[in-house]
């Protein structure tokens, strides 16, 4: 039961990540896709009716997460403090970035909530990156089954570990390049004319970058902890897994140069699932390894009563039918392009 | 300061800066359903421009709601860390769900509401209203069911590690506190939104700019805040205080500012606790009414503070009286002006009697103030307990989080909402002014 919510609530962050990674992916490129105030609000436009929905992913997997694994909840929440709260902030302003924007038509007005935009969703996705760092690296945990990590220690990643270290940094740059490119593949899909070109060629050279991060970040795991390749050694099946990382960074190069937008975002989408996927396969059992192994959060010791998985499981299965069919009805009847020409 | 006094301040400032904006979305939700249902049934275009304007209010006020909320459910874990390793399996259950039964609804349709009306039709449109309705409601269920498993634990076990583990799903989400919890809360949700539509027609007639809609939102607004404060004193007020004489008596002698026991106990109107004479100084007073009010009989015997053991009071017991009174005492205000309101409407007097116009438009910040002196009421009167009679507040906080920290992002809290509180106004002022003249315009927004 345990391992069954272990996956059902990897899913949702996956989902998170996919749905939620293409608004911060938008933000992040905001300023080199939209050239002047018209074009930005196209881009805005283009993730406007939503963003909101996508973000719920994050209340409703922090909530399955919640009552699922209520150790791991506390620890790594209470643990992660200060990033977790400054998470927090940043989504207030990224929400007002996108929402306030339009409020008002006034040119001072739409450069200030355009910068907030862009700033709150390039820093959202470093912490985001940061935050998979620590869980791969593991954290100081106690017998207690509580940790403290402050912001930065001295950028090492053993002893007294900091949520920033030169890993874990480099997991949120990798973040970072994923979601513009992820960003840019969903801003090409629905937009038209300059803005359209300019998403494509970005998604055409953030490429070259992405697979340098990626394979640099690879490596990284492989130093930090070699133990992730456990699993892969136990159920060979999961070479799988960075068989499609490696065949999804091809399919965004290959459809990008097509042309075929459609296509290349769902490359992306790949792209990131299997790298998230990567990562779940190579923890499990572990949600939260600590530096000191003996003290690590599994599904077992961090899990819920047996009751309220198997009950929770009824409702959880028939309420993600409902979103689901949300969602479909959402994507199309805002399909399409945004045209400039809809604007006010 | 302690970790554990700036934990609960700030999560006291927090939720109850949120609350601001759920209460009206909450109130207005029904409103906005009520008037697209008069557009298709009075066939009035008008209600229809009603309704527009205040989902724009409604969309605004949305947003503040989301944004605020998330660090609501995000603090349980930073802040709370050691409540929720004992709780989250149970209370875990009603926040996941509220998350996947309320907030995928409301967000899949709120863009479709505010943006979607030309594409929809008519009567998808109020479609979109209703679900929108339903999703703001069913949010409320289940963040009051959580509430209430705090208040009034139930259908749980101690396990072996000492964590609660549910052991009835139905006993949490049909808890019986909740229900009527969820009854009193809502209904004050209603009259917050039915006070600030009421409010600014009182406004826009009062000004002479709109006078045609400002009629339309004072009809509608009085009728609805008649209705809902009503509701408020009897019967859903009254279950409410029978719920906590039944559960909570310690909270009970708090509220009323009680120290001994006594048989027909009067009912105080005003007057302030002395803790250390243990004694109300300058009560006015009604006689026999609380026996009557708790136990329906005038010589009831109701206990005082001293009679449950000191390490059981509420740990403030003069804002949890001040909150009480604050709540009830604007509660019986609320019913006297909308009582007066609606005769004045059905007499024909309303529109133009100026000083009732006045007493109606300034009152809309009341119903905030009374919806959070009652939730500071059922909260203070919960403690020293953060889940009843299972686990105190003092030992519910993050152990390894400490006092420097969480006073950071407390003022942090501060600035952020400084920062939204003044946005908040500006739009809203400006949405105000904006319908001076687009009200009765039929302009409809299709894109942001």
């Amino acid at each position: 039961m345990e391992t069954v919510w272990f996956i059902l609530v990897a899913f949702m962050l996956v989902c998170y990540v996919v749905l939620d990674g293409f608004d911060i992916g938008s933000g992040i490129v905001h300023y080199l896709i939209g050239k002047n105030g018209s074009e930005r609000a196209t881009v805005i436009r283009a993730i406007g009716p939503i963003w909101d929905g996508n973000e719920v992913w994050l209340i409703a997997a922090g909530g399955t997460l919640y009552f699922a694994f209520p150790a791991l909840y506390s620890s790594a929440f209470s643990g992660f403090y200060l990033p977790l709260i400054m998470v927090l902030w940043l989504l207030i302003l990224r929400a007002a970035g996108i929402e306030l924007r339009h409020q008002l038509d006034n040119e001072m007005w739409h450069e200030f909530w355009d910068f907030v935009f862009c700033l709150a969703s390039s820093l959202l996705a470093i912490f985001y990156g940061a935050a998979l760092g620590n869980v791969i690296r593991g954290v100081p945990l106690d017998e207690t089954g509580y940790f403290f990590e402050p912001l930065f220690t001295h950028w090492g990643v053993t002893g007294d570990t900091g949520i920033l270290d030169w890993f874990t940094l480099l997991c949120g740059i990798v973040a970072f390049v994923a979601l513009a490119v992820h960003g840019a593949n969903w801003q090409a899909l629905k937009t038209e004319g300059e803005i359209n070109k300019r998403s494509r060629r970005i998604v055409s050279k953030g490429w070259y970058l992405l697979v340098v991060v990626t394979a640099l970040s690879l490596i990284a795991v492989l130093n930090v902890r070699p133990v992730i390749l456990d699993n892969y050694s136990a159920y060979p099946v999961g070479w799988l897994i960075p068989i499609a990382v490696f065949a999804s960074l091809i399919a965004i190069k290959y459809f990008n140069a097509k042309g075929i937008e459609k296509q290349a975002f769902l490359a992306s989408t790949a792209y990131l699932g299997s790298m998230l996927g990567g990562a779940v396969f190579g923890l499990y059992p572990n949600v939260l390894p600590a530096l000191d192994p003996n003290y690590s959060l599994t599904v077992h010791n961090a899990k819920a009563g047996n009751y309220g998985m198997s009950v929770g499981l009824i409702w959880w299965v028939f309420g993600m039918m409902i979103v689901i069919g949300y969602f479909f009805f959402l994507f199309r009847t805002f399909k399409g392009k945004v045209t400039a020409a809809s604007h006010e | 300061m302690e970790a554990n006094t700036l934990d609960r301040i700030q999560f006291a400032f927090t939720i109850t800066y949120h609350y601001l904006f759920p209460q009206l979305t909450m109130g207005l939700a029904p409103l906005i359903v009520i008037f697209k249902s008069l557009a298709i049934w009075k066939n009035d275009e008008r209600w229809n421009e009603a309704a527009r304007f205040w989902g724009k209010i409604f969309g605004i006020t949305f947003l503040f709601g989301v944004v605020t909320g998330i660090p609501m459910e995000f603090q349980f874990g930073t802040n709370w860390a050691a409540f929720s390793k004992y709780a989250g399996g149970v209370i875990g259950q009603t926040l996941a769900m509220e998350g996947v039964f309320a907030f995928f609804l409301e967000s899949a349709f709120i863009g479709l509401f505010l943006f979607g009306e030309k594409r929809l039709g008519r009567r998808l449109h109020w479609v979109t209203a209703f679900l929108l309705f339903v999703g703001t409601w069913t949010s409320g269920w289940f963040i009051i069911a959580t509430n209430a498993w705090m208040q009034h634990p139930v259908g749980y076990e101690i396990a072996a590690d000492g964590s609660a583990h549910l052991t009835s799903f139905r006993a949490l989400v049909f808890n019986e506190w909740a229900i009527y919890q969820y009854l009193h809360n809502m209904g004050g949700a209603f009259v917050t939104g039915a006070f600030a539509v009421a409010s600014l027609g009182a406004f826009y007639v009062l000004s002479k700019k709109q006078v045609e809609y400002g009629k339309l939102f004072l009809k509608a607004g009085v009728i609805a805040a008649c209705v809902g404060s009503i509701w408020m004193l009897f019967p859903s007020g009254d279950w409410k205080g029978q719920l906590v004489t039944k559960y909570q008596p310690v909270t009970l002698a708090a509220m009323e500012g009680l120290f001994d026991t006594t048989e027909g106990a009067p009912l105080v109107l005003i007057g302030q606790p002395d803790m250390e004479k243990q004694r109300l100084d300058n009560a006015i007073h009604i006689p026999k009414m609380l026996s009557f009010l708790s136990y329906q009989h005038w010589e009831a015997r109701v206990r005082g503070l001293n009679e449950f053991p000191k390490d059981q009071h509420p740990d403030n017991v003069p804002l949890l009286y001040y909150s009480y009174h604050i709540m009830v005492g604007l509660g019986t205000i609320f019913i006297a002006i909308m009582v007066a309101a609606v005769f004045w409407l059905w007499r024909g007097w309303l529109y133009s009697s100026n000083w009732l116009l006045w007493i109606v438009m300034l009152a809309f910040p009341l119903p905030f103030i009374a919806n959070t002196a009652g939730w500071l009421t059922a909260e203070l009167g919960r403690q020293p307990w953060l889940v009843y009679g299972l686990m105190r507040t003092e030992h519910g906080h993050s152990p390894l989080v400490s006092s420097g920290n969480v006073l950071f992002t407390l003022i942090g809290f501060f600035g952020m909402y400084t920062i939204l509180s003044l946005l908040y106004i500006f739009l809203i002022l400006r949405r105000i002014e904006h319908g001076e003249s687009e009200l009765g315009a039929a302009e409809i927004k299709e894109a942001y």
